[in-house]
C-alpha cells in the first residue's frame, strides 16, 4: 500500500498517550459557524430489535456547527443510536425505538412528519462507500435533488461546490460522466459525501466513514469534516480514536455491558481524552480494554 | 535481475481428484448434457419427418399463406399446398399482444410483492401466483372463451372506436370475435406468474446498501424504487419477459380454443382472424394424411426454431442491458 507522507505520520502516533495532545492541538472554534438552526438533541432515546433491547436511555445534544465523535466498543448501539437520529433504524425488521429525537426543537418520531424531509435534514454517510453504479459521477452527486425532486438552479455550480467541499473536485473534474464505480474506495466515499451535500442538510450522520479506507484517504476525508463542520452539524461514529481526537469538539463514550447499550460520559474532546470523568471511559481511551 | 536468472515456463497444474468427486461429476454433467440431448433428438426428428415437405414448397412454406391438400379416392396427394407465414405472424402477434400486457403487470406486482405488502399477504399472494403457473391451460382457454371473450370484445370496441386510425387497430370488416387480442390476454395471464417470479427474484436482489442510500437521500419509496431497483432488475425483467414470450409463441390448447384460425395474414390485432403455429397443428393433426402429417412436422420445426431466434435475441438482449445496473 502507497502511503502518503502524513498518513505515516499520522500511523506512527497511534500512542493513547497522546491522544490528549492531539485533542489539544485541534483549535477550539468560536461561535463563528454558519450553520443553520439550533440543533439535534435526542430525548430518553431507547432502541430495540425485536425483544433484544440494543439502547438505553441515550440523552444527547448535539449544537449547531458542533462535530460530536461517538466512541465505544462494537456493540454498545452507537450506529443503531444515529440510524435513530434520521429514522434509517426503522428499515430494519422488528426494530422499535422510543424517546424523542428533536431538530429545530419539533420531534422528527411525531405523527403526520414527512420522513423524507427528515432525512433531507439530516443527512448520512454510511460505512461502505454506496455510490449508485448505474449513474455518471456528476450524476451521483445530484442523485438527491432526483430523488427527493428538488429543483435548482444551476446544476452545474451545485455540483462544483459539492464536489469542492468533498474535497474530490480535482480529482474527478475531468471525468463528470464516467461511473461512480470507476473511483477508488476513498474517491466514492468522498462522492457518497459530496452527494449528501447536494441536498444541503443540517445535520451529516456519519456511520464509520473511514472504516474501508486506507490511511491518506481517512486523512483526506478528515480534512473534509473539518472543512464541513463550518456550515453544519456533524456526529460521528469511529473505532479510531485518533480520529476522534482529530476531527470532534465533542466525544460521547457508549458501551454494554452485555446489557443495553448506555452513553457514559459526554464532554469537550480535550477533556474526554485527558481527564475522563468515568473510570471505564479512561480505561477505554488509554486502551485498557474496547 | 541478474543475468543468471532464467525464466522458467509456467508448470502444468493438475489435480487427482477423489473417486466421489468423479462420480457425481459424472451425475451431474449427464443431467446438463440430456436436456441438450433431448431438444436435439426432437430437432432432428422433426427435421427427419418434415424433410420432403420442406423440400417440395421450398421458401414457399415460410411465405406462403395457403394451407390445402386435395386427396383422390385412394388416398393420393394430388395437389398441396403448404404455407405458415399467416400462422407465423399470428404466433408473434399474439405472443406480443401477451407480454406487452402481462410485463407491466408482472413488475408491479413483483414490485408490490417485494416493497409493499404486509408478510403475511406476500406468503398467499406468492403462493397463489406461483399456482397459477401450474393451473392447466385448457382450463385458462375455456375459462378465456366462455368469461373473458364478451370483456375483451368489448375493449377492442372502444380501441378500435378511439385508436382506430392506427393500422394496428384497424377492423374492417367489423368483426372482433376471436382475435389476436382476445387471445394475447388469454395468454397474458397465463405469463404473468413467469414474469412475475423472475421479477421477484431480481428485485430481491437489489443491494440493501443502495436502497439505504437512496432512503438516506430522503427518497420516496417509488423514487428508491427508480433509481435502485429498477436499474438493477433491467436486465432479469428483459429475460422473464422473454421466457414469458417464448411460452405465449409455443402455447397450444388456450389458444385453439379462443381464436378463430383464418390462413390469411393479419396484422389487425381486433379484427377476428389470426393463426398460431401450435394451434395449425392441433386442429389438423387428427384429420391429416400421411403427407399433412409431415407438414405439420415441418411447422414444428419451424416454430423450434423460431422460439430458438427469440432466446437468443433475448440472450444478447440481456446481456448487453445487464452490466449498467449491477
Amino acid at each position: 500500500m502507497i502511503q502518503t507522507p502524513e498518513s505515516e505520520k499520522a500511523m506512527s502516533s497511534t500512542q493513547p498517550s497522546s491522544l490528549a495532545s492531539v485533542a489539544n492541538a485541534r483549535v477550539e472554534r468560536t461561535q463563528a459557524s454558519s450553520a443553520i438552526g439550533t440543533g439535534l438533541e435526542a430525548r430518553g432515546v431507547h432502541a430495540w430489535f425485536g425483544k433484544n433491547h440494543v439502547l438505553a436511555d441515550i440523552n444527547l445534544e448535539f449544537a449547531a456547527g458542533s462535530v460530536t465523535a461517538l466512541i465505544g466498543p462494537s456493540g454498545c448501539g452507537k450506529s443503531t443510536f444515529i440510524r435513530t437520529m434520521n429514522r434509517m433504524h426503522e428499515f430494519i425488521p422488528g426494530a422499535a425505538m422510543a424517546g424523542q429525537v428533536l431538530l429545530d426543537g419539533k420531534d422528527v418520531y411525531a405523527p403526520g412528519v414527512d420522513v423524507t424531509k427528515i432525512r433531507l435534514q439530516i443527512g448520512m454517510v454510511f460505512q461502505k462507500p454506496n455510490p449508485f453504479p448505474s449513474m455518471t459521477i456528476g450524476e451521483n452527486v445530484l442523485s438527491g435533488l432526483k430523488l427527493a425532486q428538488i429543483k435548482v438552479e444551476n446544476k452545474d455550480e451545485l455540483l462544483e461546490s459539492c464536489l469542492v467541499r468533498a474535497g474530490l473536485w480535482n480529482e474527478v473534474k475531468d471525468r463528470l460522466g464516467a461511473h461512480g464505480g470507476s473511483l477508488s474506495g476513498g474517491q466514492q466515499q468522498r462522492l457518497c459525501i459530496a452527494r449528501a451535500l447536494a441536498v444541503s442538510p443540517q445535520v451529516l450522520l456519519m456511520d464509520e466513514p473511514c472504516s474501508a479506507l486506507d490511511p491518506g484517504s481517512t486523512l483526506r476525508i478528515e480534512d473534509t469534516i473539518r472543512e464541513l463542520s463550518d456550515s453544519m452539524t456533524i456526529i460521528i461514529v469511529t473505532h479510531n480514536m485518533q480520529q476522534a481526537a482529530r476531527v470532534s469538539d465533542y466525544t460521547a463514550f457508549f458501551l454494554s455491558d452485555g446489557g443495553p447499550g448506555e452513553m457514559i460520559e459526554v464532554a469537550r474532546t480535550s477533556e474526554i481524552f485527558s481527564q475522563p470523568k468515568d473510570q471505564r471511559t479512561e480505561n477505554y481511551v488509554t486502551g485498557r480494554f474496547g | 535481475m541478474s543475468q543468471a536468472t532464467l525464466i522458467p515456463s509456467p508448470r502444468e497444474i493438475s489435480t487427482e481428484p477423489r473417486r466421489s468427486d468423479k462420480v457425481f461429476r459424472g451425475v451431474v454433467t449427464s443431467g446438463g448434457i440430456s436436456s441438450l440431448f433431448i431438444l436435439g433428438l426432437i430437432a432432428v426428428f422433426l427435421a427427419y419427418r418434415g424433410f420432403e415437405v420442406l423440400k417440395e414448397e421450398g421458401l414457399g412454406f415460410i411465405t406462403g399463406a395457403d394451407w390445402s391438400v386435395t386427396l383422390d379416392e385412394s388416398a393420393n396427394v394430388v395437389e398441396s399446398n403448404f404455407g405458415l407465414s399467416a400462422m407465423l405472424v399470428g404466433t408473434i402477434l399474439c405472443a406480443l399482444v401477451a407480454v406487452v400486457i402481462a410485463v407491466p403487470i408482472s413488475v408491479f406486482s413483483a414490485l408490490y410483492l417485494n416493497f409493499y405488502a404486509p408478510g403475511w399477504l406476500k406468503k398467499i399472494l406468492v403462493a397463489v401466483i406461483d399456482m397459477m403457473a401450474a393451473f392447466p391451460s385448457i382450463l385458462f382457454g375455456v375459462w378465456g372463451f366462455l368469461v373473458l371473450m364478451p370483456s375483451v370484445e368489448y375493449w377492442g370496441k372502444l380501441i378500435n372506436r378511439y385508436l382506430g386510425w392506427i393500422p394496428l387497430f384497424e377492423v374492417k370488416p367489423y368483426f372482433f370475435t376471436r382475435s389476436p387480442f382476445v387471445a394475447g390476454v388469454v395468454l397474458a395471464i397465463m405469463i404473468i406468474p413467469i414474469i412475475t417470479s423472475v421479477s421477484r427474484e431480481i428485485f430481491a436482489q437489489a443491494p440493501l446498501d443502495r436502497i439505504q442510500a437512496a432512503f438516506a437521500l430522503g427518497a420516496t419509496r417509488w423514487a428508491m424504487i427508480k433509481a435502485v431497483v429498477i436499474p438493477h432488475g433491467r436486465s432479469g425483467v428483459v429475460g422473464g419477459a422473454m421466457l414469458g414470450l417464448g411460452r405465449a409463441m409455443g402455447e397450444t390448447v388456450a389458444v385453439f380454443t379462443v381464436l378463430n384460425i383464418v390462413f390469411q395474414i393479419n396484422w389487425h390485432i381486433l379484427l377476428g382472424a389470426g393463426g398460431n403455429v401450435a394451434s395449425l397443428i392441433i386442429l389438423k393433426f387428427s384429420e391429416a394424411g400421411d403427407y399433412e402429417i409431415k407438414a405439420l412436422m415441418a411447422a414444428g420445426l419451424i416454430l423450434f426454431l423460431l422460439t430458438l431466434a427469440v432466446n437468443a435475441v433475448a440472450n444478447v438482449i440481456v446481456k448487453s442491458t445487464g452490466k449498467s445496473g449491477r
